[in-house]
């Protein structure tokens, strides 16, 4: 039996919990400390580039590495433009900014608007030439290509500032804009991925060759995966530099590093699930901070003192859950699941009658 | 352009290019056989050198002795990683064992972080003498490093036994023909896992040669030394037509010929000298997919 809710049933409800959430977000806003609060912002950040991601990797079934590049590309190009321009003369040591840049100068929005639109639109030129690959090949060649965007950054100094990055960004990202975004994000890749694009991708995810032959246009619906995913890999990016208020070109930071970090947060949720996404986002910024225990002096079952494992530690400890993860539970938490009206209310109907039989 | 430049930029070419073969060939076995991009290959290389530094500076030992103790330390990892990781994956979707290679990747990168440390080593500090090191000879007007002969030479040796091993022994026969069928193979009585082992063993040590005389050559050892070069072997071995070690050594002797080449003459491309490996990537999987000495793989619908 298959039990639906109307369509404006799910509306009304999907109002309701954006409110509740709205509302649960102004009270931490109001009563929680700045450390949680930091924390909680980066869950949003997190799952903006991991609902991304998602769409490329486990949606479209494309198996991009290059997100890292992307994320990379809006967070310079956003805190460029929310930087003032003494503040950019000031950080250019080794060789002063480029004249058009210096006085470039707008509000967060459009700063982050710009960085979304500028990734996307790298993500169109790096798509072009590595969507005609297939498999592993795409996912050598992407990595390498944000790995070029990187080294791009690290030399063009009169941009980029070079290898010293970029400091004193507003700390703009605030509860409002990170959540705000994902939910723009969430909204904007939901519908994609419920309309019949939505269904070739996934057609595309199970056969290529199958969908080609069912009349899909296979490298546009890709190339339209690929640009989607930049562009809000280049939102995250904005939202990370305004909650970082640093940019550096590091391997670590927002080198392959931060794809490898979103890897794990779209393999821990399912890879191909939304809901999925942001529950292993949420999961893995928990989890890397609660391990940060780990680096300080704590007592092992309640007795015996240790000074803390060395830094670091934490990494490796996810390194080691994400090896675990891959040999034991491919799916994840939701699998291929998503968490919809209707399939919660299939799923208490069903918890109803199973009381009454039992 | 004068000669003693032409000299000089094809030693170290062919220097650069012998070091990317030496590590394409673990690549191309593997990916020969189980259709598998190893990505921690290039980190098994990584923990090679540190093997071999932190056992020359603890036990004070010879330089010769460390440089045993890590490719064998390094062909032990690469058999550990090989039944831990990927063994249980055998029948897996390609990408699980694809995703599960890059959190390998990512678990040495993380210990070595934690128990090496991450602040970069100087490789060459173990070395009682630097003499060696430092000395230069005059080829035609072109000086030339002793260093550069040496690992030419000894890439050289290497690869004679490699195929001494592939071409002559019975597991190197094994190795060939689980390449070729796997299910066949395993039904003429050969033990496909043990091979398998082998394999990445063997690829493991080759890297773990390669990178020791990288830090000879490149003194400077930290836990992500091993992401550039294993990925620009990877491409290497594309390159050349992934599956075939001849190709490998082509392809890695070729593009250690372009990375020097091209900036030596366009002074321009320095900056992105990084870059070119992956050009070459895109370009030969667009015009030859098979690479330069690959054979033409059939898809099948």
């Amino acid at each position: 039996m298959d039990r639906r809710l109307s369509t404006k049933t799910k509306v009304i409800l999907t109002l309701l919990v954006i409110i509740v959430v709205a509302f649960l977000l102004h009270l931490a806003d109001k009563h929680m400390d700045a450390y949680k609060l930091r924390i909680l912002n980066l869950i949003a950040i997190y799952g903006i580039m991991a609902l991304s991601l998602n769409l490329i990797n486990g949606i479209t079934g494309i198996f991009s590495l290059g997100h890292a590049g992307f994320i990379l590309i809006g967070a310079y190009t956003a805190a460029l433009l929310t930087l003032s321009p003494e503040q950019k003369e000031m950080s250019f040591i080794i060789q002063p900014i480029v004249p058009w840049l210096a006085h470039l100068h707008t509000n967060f929005l459009f700063a982050t608007l710009a960085g979304g639109l500028l990734a996307a639109f790298a993500a169109f030129l790096v798509g072009w030439p590595v969507l005609r690959l297939s498999g592993d090949y795409l996912a050598i060649a992407s990595l390498g290509f944000a790995e070029v965007i990187r080294v791009v950054a690290l030399n063009a100094i009169s941009i980029t500032n070079g290898p010293l990055g970029l400091k004193a960004i507003p700390e703009y990202t605030n509860v409002w804009w990170a959540y705000g975004w994902l939910l723009v994000t969430l909204l904007f890749i939901g519908s994609l991925v419920s309309s019949s694009y939505g269904r070739a991708l996934k057609a595309i995810r199970e056969d290529r060759i199958a969908a080609e032959e069912m009349g899909i246009n296979v490298f546009k619906h890709q190339l339209l995966s690929f640009v989607v995913g930049g562009f809000f890999a280049g939102v995250s990016g904005s939202l990370y530099a305004h909650w970082l208020t640093t940019i550096d070109p590091r391997l670590t930071t927002l080198g392959p590093m931060l794809t490898f970090y979103i890897l794990i947060m779209i393999v821990l949720g399912g890879l191909g699930s939304i809901s999925g996404s942001l529950i292993g986002a949420a999961l893995f910024a928990i989890l890397v901070e609660w391990l940060r225990n780990l680096e300080e002096p704590f007592k092992l079952f309640g007795v015996i003192q240790t000074n803390g494992l060395p830094k670091g530690s934490r990494i490796l400890v996810i390194s080691a859950i994400f090896v675990a993860i891959m040999i034991f539970w491919q799916r994840g938490i939701m699998g291929r699941n998503e968490i919809t009206w209707d399939n919660l209310y299939r799923w208490f109907s069903r918890l109803r009658r199973g009381e009454k039989n039992g | 352009m004068n000669i003693t430049f032409l000299v000089q930029n094809t030693f170290n070419g062919i220097m650069l290019g012998g070091l990317y073969a030496l590590i394409a060939v673990g690549y191309t076995m593997v990916y020969g056989i189980l259709r598998l991009i190893n990505f921690a290959h290039g980190d098994v290389m990584m923990m090679g050198v540190y093997f071999a530094f932190y056992f020359a500076v603890l036990t004070k030992s010879n330089v010769v002795i460390a440089f045993i103790v890590a490719v064998l330390g390094a062909a032990l990892l690469g058999f550990l990683i090989d039944n831990v990781a990927y063994k249980p994956l055998r029948n897996a979707p390609r990408i699980s064992a694809l995703i599960t290679a890059i959190g390998v990747s990512f678990f040495l990168e993380s210990f070595a972080v934690v128990v090496f440390g991450a602040i970069p080593k100087p490789f060459t500090s173990i070395f009682k003498s630097q003499t060696l090191l430092m000395k230069v000879l005059n080829v035609g007007g072109a000086r030339i490093p002793v260093l550069t002969f040496l690992v030419i030479g000894i890439t050289a040796v290497i690869f004679v036994f490699l195929f001494l091993i592939v071409y002559k022994t019975k597991i190197g026969m094994a190795m060939r023909a689980i390449s070729a069928d796997i299910p066949t193979t395993s039904l003429m009585g050969v033990n496909v896992n043990f091979v398998i082992s082998f394999t990445f063993a063997l690829g493991s040590a080759l890297a773990a040669a390669s990178g020791l005389m990288w830090s000879m050559r490149y003194p400077n050892v930290f836990p992500y030394m091993g992401f550039m070069p294993g990925m620009k072997a990877f491409i290497a071995a594309v390159f050349g037509g992934i599956g075939s070690i001849p190709g490998a050594m082509l392809g890695g002797l070729l593009l250690g010929l372009i990375e020097i080449f091209i900036p030596a003459y366009f002074q321009s491309m320095m900056m992105y000298r990084d870059a070119l490996a992956f050009i070459i990537l895109i370009v030969i999987l667009l015009v030859k997919p098979s690479g330069l000495l690959g054979k033409k793989a059939v898809e099948k619908v």
